[in-house]
């Protein structure tokens, strides 16, 4: 289920294969670095994992990838067109193309389950009532969540939440979904669901998936292919495999859960036994 | 973000003033397309008028009642007692009127558009937007803004007329003052000038105390701590600018 009978990951990529490209990204916040020039490819089809510590711009990456935010050098493109070149209708017409799940579900808490997930639709289409109604409907039994189609966001479980925003993010049909930690702070069955999802959401609608993770094991499982961030650049790529048997400590590090290696467990601090020996305020 | 933050206070509250004349064209560009969700500014109608009307119309009673007893006292110094209720008219409908409403429009409403949008902002609900290629301003902002700006003249208007019942109520019932006297004055004084300046300031104010605090909600830092300074700050912004605006006004009409 991970991709093997799909191209490796090093092997060269036509371009119309490619659905987001960066290329050398460097991204700043308050002179902080972020990225020090990462370079990845998403390709069409296939479920690609962003891994990494918390911290390392995970999610950073994703608001470059959408034309949230821009790199100070680099490029991101998305189907073949530089974001940073493209209008705002531009940007919207390509957002269009895309469907987003994010961390917390982020329904319009003043919608109903039905409305949220017809939100988009009404937006971007004049669809006839009855026509809107199946199709929302069609989303909602996809994601087993029928039956909620009255309650409010705020009668929902993070869970049920989360398979609500993704109905919503799947409604209008896109060519790519990305997953903003889909798996954070769900119950074990919860996120099972979740991962079924993903992956039927691949194979069956053959949409190209972005999911942004540190949930090691569960990424492993759906993945055809993942980058792990480190250090605000890619330090690995390639199949959940390889990553395992890799020999480089930050992914042996990251794919253990280990505390000791070249990620440092503690944040940058003064001598520990000086500190508690001083006088001072800490 | 920082350069903002090392700037003189006085550079610093330029670019915020520029920030927000941005902001308002941006905004108003997405008045129109608004107007196509018709429901969506009766619903911020409803919420940020009906919803405070009950505040209003007390406000209004007892502001017309103090009024009436305070001017009153004056008047009959003078011995015209008989001139209340054109003095009562004149204060409420060109100033107490527009401006109380105002500021506990700024107060009520004016908050929990900011706290409401700021929350929108802090839980990605306007960049799930923006990722369904929908644009919060023409959806979450203009329908907001849009409905305070209606929702101000209507609510001083229903100030104005309570605050008037109260004052006769005063006058008349309890001070002995003519009750005919008290309304043909009033009719015979009040034109219909007066009746533009008081929806002119109310008309004013509701576009400025909207636009602050649709500004500060679509702003907020996405944190508790954030939206909550937001929306002391639309409070603080609307207050200062609604006397501001109200002395420039008067200084027109005169």
């Amino acid at each position: 289920m991970t991709g093997s009978d799909k191209p490796a990951l090093n092997s060269v990529a036509s371009t119309s294969d490619v659905l987001i490209d960066v290329r050398d990204v460097h991204y700043a916040i308050d002179g902080r670095a972020i990225f020090d020039g990462i370079n990845l490819q998403v390709r069409r089809g296939r479920i690609t994992g962003i891994m990494g510590p918390s911290g390392t711009g995970k999610t950073t990456l994703l608001r470059l990838m959408t034309a949230q935010a821009f790199p100070d050098r680099g490029q991101v493109l998305a189907w073949g067109e530089d974001l940073e070149t493209l209008s705002s209708k531009q940007v919207f017409a390509v957002r269009k193309r895309m469907g987003m799940l994010f961390q917390n579900g982020a329904l319009l808490t003043d919608l109903d389950v039905f409305e949220n997930v017809a939100f988009p639709v009404r937006e971007h289409t004049d669809l006839p009532e009855p026509l809107l109604r199946t199709l929302v409907l069609t989303k909602l039994q996809a994601v087993g969540l029928r039956g909620a189609a009255e309650l409010m966001p705020a009668e929902l479980s993070g869970g049920m939440a989360r398979r609500v925003a993704l109905a919503r993010a799947i409604v209008m049909d896109p060519e790519l979904l990305i997953y903003d930690e889909p798996f954070v702070g769900l119950d074990p069955i919860s996120r099972g669901m979740i991962v079924r999802l993903v992956r039927q959401m691949n194979e069956a609608l053959g949409i190209t998936s972005i999911v942004v993770s540190h949930d090691v094991l569960e990424l492993a499982s759906i993945a055809h292919e993942s980058y792990l961030l480190s250090g605000g650049k890619v330090v690995a790529a390639g199949t959940p495999q390889e990553l395992k048997d890799s020999s480089l400590d930050v992914v042996r590090q990251f794919m253990e859960g280990s505390a000791e290696g070249p990620v440092p467990f503690h944040y940058p601090a003064p001598d520990y036994l000086a500190q508690l020996l001083s006088v001072e305020d800490p | 973000m920082n350069a903002a933050m090392h700037d003189a206070p006085v550079t610093r509250n330029l670019r915020k003033l520029g920030a927000v004349a941005m902001f308002m064209c941006r905004l108003l560009a997405q008045c129109g397309p608004a107007f196509a969700r018709p429901r969506l500014i009766v619903n911020q109608v409803y919420n940020a008028g009906a919803r405070s009307l009950v505040i209003i119309m007390l406000s209004g009673l007892f502001v017309g009642m103090v009024l009436a007893l305070q001017t009153f006292q004056l008047l009959q110094r003078f011995g015209s007692e008989e001139a209340l209720g054109t003095a009562a008219a004149l204060a409420l409908l060109k100033e107490l009127g527009p401006v109380i409403t105002a500021l506990l429009f700024a107060g009520r409403a004016g908050t929990s558009l900011t706290s409401e949008i700021g929350l929108m902002r802090a839980t990605d609900q306007l960049t799930a937007m923006e990722m369904m290629a929908v644009d919060p301003l023409r959806y979450v902002a203009a329908p907001r803004f849009l409905g305070g700006v209606l929702t101000m003249p209507l609510l001083a208007a229903v100030f104005s007329v309570i605050g008037l019942y109260g004052a006769q109520l005063i006058g008349v019932h309890l001070m002995g003052v003519d009750r005919g006297s008290f309304w043909s004055q009033m009719q015979s004084a009040v034109g219909v000038n007066d009746v533009v300046e008081g929806v002119t300031k109310s008309a004013a104010f509701g576009f400025a105390c909207s636009l602050i605090a649709v500004y500060e909600g679509y702003y907020a830092e996405p944190t508790a701590a954030g939206v909550g300074l937001a929306t002391t700050r639309t409070v603080v912004a609307s207050s200062v600018l609604i006397l501001l605006l109200d002395y420039v006004l008067t200084a027109c009409f005169l």
